[in-house]
Order: structure tokens, then C-alpha cells, then sequence
């Protein structure tokens, strides 16, 4: 017990490496991720399929990256990015079209896409995309200049974890101090509501940031293909769609808080994968402390609710 | 040559239809009492995991009560939050599900062989029931089979029957579209609520007993394989009853079973198109039934408690 948590100390801030090159690493695709669903929840948008979207934009950046080998980095980094944001888009907007044309609920759809990008990953790798040996189940490694800058010299820190907190701070800044913003709010405190008092066009505002919210899960995947692994394989993502519901919901849907509890579950993935390592607990019980978590913030929640309650009484 | 494949494939679809009809009836149940479950699929890999252990432990008859008990334990979790607590549903689902992923993975990593973990254990095949196994194409496909599957045969018509036309049934579905008429009515809507979901749990843990017993012999990690998503919509497009959640359990096992045709049909396809196919159905399915569907009045919303 006592050599566990010491591994997973160790591996989530016990040295430099570990905070700059693992704990942030690890957060980076949850920092993206769980702005996605912030906002999505923010405007009602029960998007469950973050998972789905990232590996999708994971893909679509991979393509991109192994067709574009010959360009030039400045050239070929917003070009992964690009892809990686509609690869997320159009898996969201797949959703986006189902609930708005035909009334499905985005929290099912959502699911059974994430099942479909899972899918098509795992052909993608062994087909199409399989390193040309054909004995991997992956693409090639990506050339130089596919592979993200790292930020800090001798840290695997990336671009992709700067990206992740300007779209953190724009996504803050349009909710609270701009029109549209505040359109997203009502829409999602109440829909009726908006509607008929406020003239907001609720169903076209909810796609829109339906589509939004994946390509921003897209830009999770094109900075986990071009920042970490540089090149694509199957298990691009452990469960990070999913984490990212609990990253989200602990910040209470509010991207300056995302950055923060990112880092935190960054921590602890990192934390956990060090555990398997060094003294062989297994990495997937750092699900079990993620589900504590979100239930944990579900019970507090509520319990001030009551407090808040019995005070105005 | 059509008899050859069609006949496997008829009863693959039965079978796989089996554990996924399972948690489905669950949920089709917690529905109608107002409350969408997504932790199921939380439950259905909790019932593999006590289904896999208390197998290992007591042989198969105590593998199915293990997998309803490791259910019931996490609907008993679900209703706390959810039913006492007021909680957000999809959300409480949500953990639940990463709550049930996490343990059984850290489970099957921690205790292996010993307690069934990845090695074989007693399971219960297919059993051929006297005269009716007989018939032509449907003894086959229908009546030899494993045992939940003629519990299942059971539970169907009795189920349809309960909610139909017995007072609980009808104070059950009164709860789904209006809990507040149901209080005025002497009803205790939380309690109507904890015992359906309790039972959706316990259906949910037999899903994951039968899929571990009955067909793959074996524990694996993440072997539910998101069928607590596919009964939830199952349940939608059965219209929330007991006969259309049946029959739209079979067109997904079907779906499922369809990889075994294709390859005795002696077709090269890849096999993630196979993977892919039950989802991509789910979706042009919903699509499909818009507007012909209608959910319980109540479905998803928080107690006002």
C-alpha cells in the first residue's frame, strides 16, 4: 500500500519530470477535452461522445500528418490541428444532425459513435493507415515535422498544452463577457425560456456548439498523435473522453477551473501508469478513484443545495 | 446451402439476444418508473465479476446469484444518489459505469486464476429441452438453448402481463408519468422507484452472469462492451414494453450474430465493419422510429425532493 502511493507520488509530482513530462502531458488532452463538454453541458448538450471525437480527430490529424510529410512544420502543425478540429466536428455533427432532424438523444448517439470511432481506429491501423512491414497494428511513425514543439527543453511538455489553455480562456471569455455567450447560457438554464422570452434560436444554437464542442475533442486527438505517440495507434486514448466528463463537472462547467482540474487528473493518470510500473497496482483503478470523485461532487452539491435551501426558508 | 447458414445464425441471434434482453427488461422497468439508468453498463461488468467469482467459488448456480447480488449492490448505489439524494441521472449513470469499469479491471488484474480471473470455470452450455428441441428450424434455434434463455421465454409474457394488469404494474407506470399524482394516490413514489431500480440492477447483473456463464466461459476486462448503451436503446425502440424490448433485443442480437453468417456465407470483409455494425443499427433505428416512440411523461428528471 504505503510503496503504491509512494509510486504514484513519484510518478505525478515526485520530481520535475514527472510534473512537466508526465502530470501535464496527461493533462493536456483532459484540459482540451474537458472544455469540450463544458461547454457542451453549459448549453444543454448531453455530449457523452468526447471519446469518439477525439479519436476521430486523432485519425483525421494522422492522415494529414503522414500525407503532408514533405511540408514544412509552420505549414504542417495548423494543418493537423485543422484536421483534428473537423475530423471532432463532423463525428459531433453526425449527433448534432440526429437530435436536431430526427429527435435522438445525444446522450445515446453519442455512445454508440464513441463505439464506431473505436471501430474505425482499429481498421484505420491494420488497413488503410498500417505501417507498410504490415506486422503492427499502426501507421508510421510521423516525420520531424509532424511532431509537435516541445515547450520546455529536455520536458515532453507540448504545444498541444498551450493550445489547451488559450481555448480554456477564449471559451471563458465568449461565456461570460460576450453575446453569444450568454445566448449559450440561456440556452442551456432554460430552453423554453430563451426561446420565447429571449428569441434565441435554441436548436441551431445547441448544433452549433455541438459541433464546436467535438471539434475542440478533435484538437485533443491531433495533439495526442502530434505531441506524444507521433505516430497512430489503437489505444490513442485511455478512457480520456470519459475522464473528461469528470474534469468538466468538478470545475463546474467552467473553463478557467478546466485548467485546473485537468492538471489534477492529469496527476492522476500519471500517478496511476507510474503505480503499474513500480509496484504492479493497476493503472484502471484510477477509474475507480475518478468515479469516487464525480460522485463525491454529486453528493456535495446537493448537500449545499439543501444548506442553501434551509437558509431562504 | 441456406438451411446450413441460416440455422446458426438464427441461433447465434437467440443467444446473443440473450443477456442483451436481460438488462434491457431492467432498464425498461427503471424507465417506466421515471429514472434513465446509464450505469448499467456498470452493473452488466459488476454481474461478470460476481458472476465470475461466486462460479469459481460455488460453481455456476452460485455464479447467477453472485451476478444478481454485485447488481443489486450497485442499483442500491444508483438509488442512494439518485432516488435519496436527488442526484442528476445521466451523471450518477456516468460514474457508476466508470465506478463499475474500474473495479472489475482492477479486479481482473489483481486476483487472477485464483478467483476465476481470465481461467476457465463451471458454465452452464446448451441445454435441449425434450419434444420441443425437436420441431423443425425453431427447436434449434429456440429450444436448444442455455438456461436463462428459457427463463427469459418466462419472464417475458410474465412481465407484460404484471405491468399490464396488476395494480403494481399500474402504480409502477403511474411513477414514470407523473409522480406527483402518484403521491396524491397514497403512493410512495421514492419507495416504487428504489425497487424498480433494485430489480434493474439485479436483470443487469444476470446480463453480465449469463455472458460470463453461459456463453464466453470466461472473465475478460471490459467484456461488457457497452451493452448497458445498446439495452437503453433497445428499450426506446421497443417503445417501452415488455414484447417490443424482446423483439428489438433479437434484431440486435441478430445484428451481432451477423459476422458468423457472413464468414459461413465465405465473405472477406474487415471484422471492425461487424464491430461497427450493432452501433451504426442503434442509430438509423432511433432515426427511424422519430415521433412513433413516446417516453415515460417523467423519464430524466430529478426528484423534487
Amino acid at each position: 500500500m504505503t510503496e503504491a502511493l509512494l509510486a504514484f507520488w513519484d510518478g505525478a509530482f515526485g520530481s520535475a519530470f514527472a510534473f512537466w513530462s508526465a502530470t501535464l502531458v496527461r493533462a493536456t488532452p483532459l484540459l482540451l477535452v474537458g472544455v469540450a463538454l463544458a461547454l457542451a453541458f453549459r448549453a444543454g448538450v448531453l455530449n457523452i461522445g468526447a471519446e469518439g471525437q477525439l479519436v476521430v480527430g486523432a485519425v483525421a490529424a494522422a492522415v494529414v500528418a503522414l500525407a503532408g510529410a514533405s511540408l514544412p512544420s509552420v505549414l504542417l502543425i495548423p494543418a493537423m490541428v485543422l484536421a483534428g478540429a473537423l475530423g471532432g466536428a463532423v463525428w459531433a455533427g453526425i449527433a448534432a444532425w440526429l437530435r436536431q432532424r430526427y429527435g435522438v438523444l445525444e446522450v445515446i448517439s453519442t455512445i454508440m459513435l464513441n463505439f464506431v470511432a473505436a471501430a474505425l481506429i482499429s481498421w484505420v491501423v491494420r488497413g488503410p493507415l498500417q505501417e507498410p512491414t504490415k506486422v503492427y497494428p499502426m501507421s508510421l511513425t510521423f516525420a520531424e515535422a509532424a511532431r509537435w514543439p516541445f515547450l520546455l527543453s529536455g520536458q515532453r511538455l507540448h504545444l498541444g498544452f498551450l493550445l489547451g489553455v488559450l481555448v480554456a480562456m477564449l471559451a471563458w471569455y465568449v461565456l461570460t463577457h460576450a453575446a453569444a455567450g450568454f445566448r449559450v447560457r440561456a440556452a442551456g438554464a432554460g430552453p423554453r425560456a430563451a426561446e420565447s422570452a429571449g428569441g434565441i434560436g435554441v436548436r441551431g444554437l445547441t448544433s452549433r456548439v455541438f459541433v464546436l464542442s467535438g471539434a475542440i475533442a478533435g484538437v485533443a486527438g491531433a495533439s495526442e498523435v502530434g505531441g506524444v505517440t507521433w505516430a497512430l495507434y489503437e489505444g490513442i486514448s485511455p478512457g480520456y473522453g470519459y475522464t473528461g466528463i469528470a474534469v468538466a463537472l468538478l470545475a463546474r462547467l467552467d473553463p478557467r477551473w478546466v485548467v485546473v482540474t485537468a492538471v489534477f487528473f492529469g496527476a492522476l493518470e500519471a500517478g496511476g501508469a507510474s503505480m503499474q510500473r513500480i509496484a504492479g497496482v493497476p493503472a484502471v483503478s484510477v477509474q475507480i478513484v475518478t468515479a469516487c470523485t464525480l460522485l463525491g461532487v454529486l453528493a456535495l452539491g446537493r448537500w449545499q443545495r439543501t444548506r442553501r435551501s434551509a437558509a431562504s426558508a | 446451402m441456406l438451411e446450413l447458414a441460416l440455422v446458426p445464425f438464427l441461433e447465434a441471434a437467440v443467444r446473443t439476444a440473450t443477456p442483451l434482453a436481460f438488462a434491457a427488461l431492467g432498464e425498461l422497468v427503471v424507465e417506466r418508473s421515471g429514472t434513465i439508468n446509464l450505469g448499467l453498463e456498470g452493473m452488466i461488468i459488476a454481474g461478470c465479476v460476481g458472476g465470475a467469482a461466486a462460479a469459481t467459488w460455488g460453481g455456476a448456480g452460485a455464479g447467477y446469484l453472485g451476478a444478481a447480488a454485485a447488481g443489486l449492490a450497485m442499483a442500491l448505489l444508483f438509488a442512494l444518489f439518485v432516488v435519496r439524494l436527488g442526484t442528476d441521472q445521466i451523471i450518477t449513470g456516468t460514474a457508476l459505469t466508470v465506478l463499475g469499469l474500474g473495479v472489475s479491471g482492477t479486479w481482473f488484474h489483481l486476483a487472477p486464476a485464483s478467483l476465476g480471473a481470465g481461467t476457465a470455470f463451471p458454465t452452464t452450455g446448451a441445454v435441449a429441452l425434450p419434444l420441443l428441441s425437436e420441431l423443425p428450424l425453431v427447436g434449434r434455434v429456440l429450444f436448444t438453448q442455455a438456461v436463462p434463455t428459457y427463463a427469459l421465454l418466462v419472464a417475458v409474457p410474465v412481465l407484460a402481463w404484471w405491468m399490464a394488469r396488476t395494480h403494481a404494474g399500474l402504480a409502477l407506470r403511474a411513477v414514470g408519468e407523473s409522480p406527483e399524482a402518484t403521491a396524491a394516490a397514497g403512493l410512495a413514489p421514492s419507495r416504487i422507484r428504489t425497487v424498480a431500480i433494485c430489480f434493474g440492477g439485479v436483470m443487469g447483473g444476470l446480463c453480465g452472469g449469463t455472458l460470463v456463464l453461459a456463453q464466453v466461459g470466461a472473465f475478460n476486462e471490459g467484456m461488457s462492451a457497452g451493452r448497458g448503451f445498446i439495452a437503453i436503446a433497445i428499450v426506446v425502440l421497443g417503445r417501452w414494453t415488455p414484447w417490443g424490448t424482446a423483439g428489438a433485443a433479437l434484431v440486435f442480437g441478430a445484428a451481432f450474430a451477423l459476422q458468423y453468417l457472413v464468414q459461413s456465407l465465405g465473405l472477406d470483409l474487415p471484422y471492425q465493419l461487424f464491430l461497427a455494425t450493432p452501433y451504426v443499427l442503434t442509430l438509423l433505428l432511433l432515426a427511424s422510429l422519430r415521433g412513433r416512440a413516446r417516453a415515460p411523461a417523467h423519464l430524466g428528471r430529478a426528484d423534487a425532493a
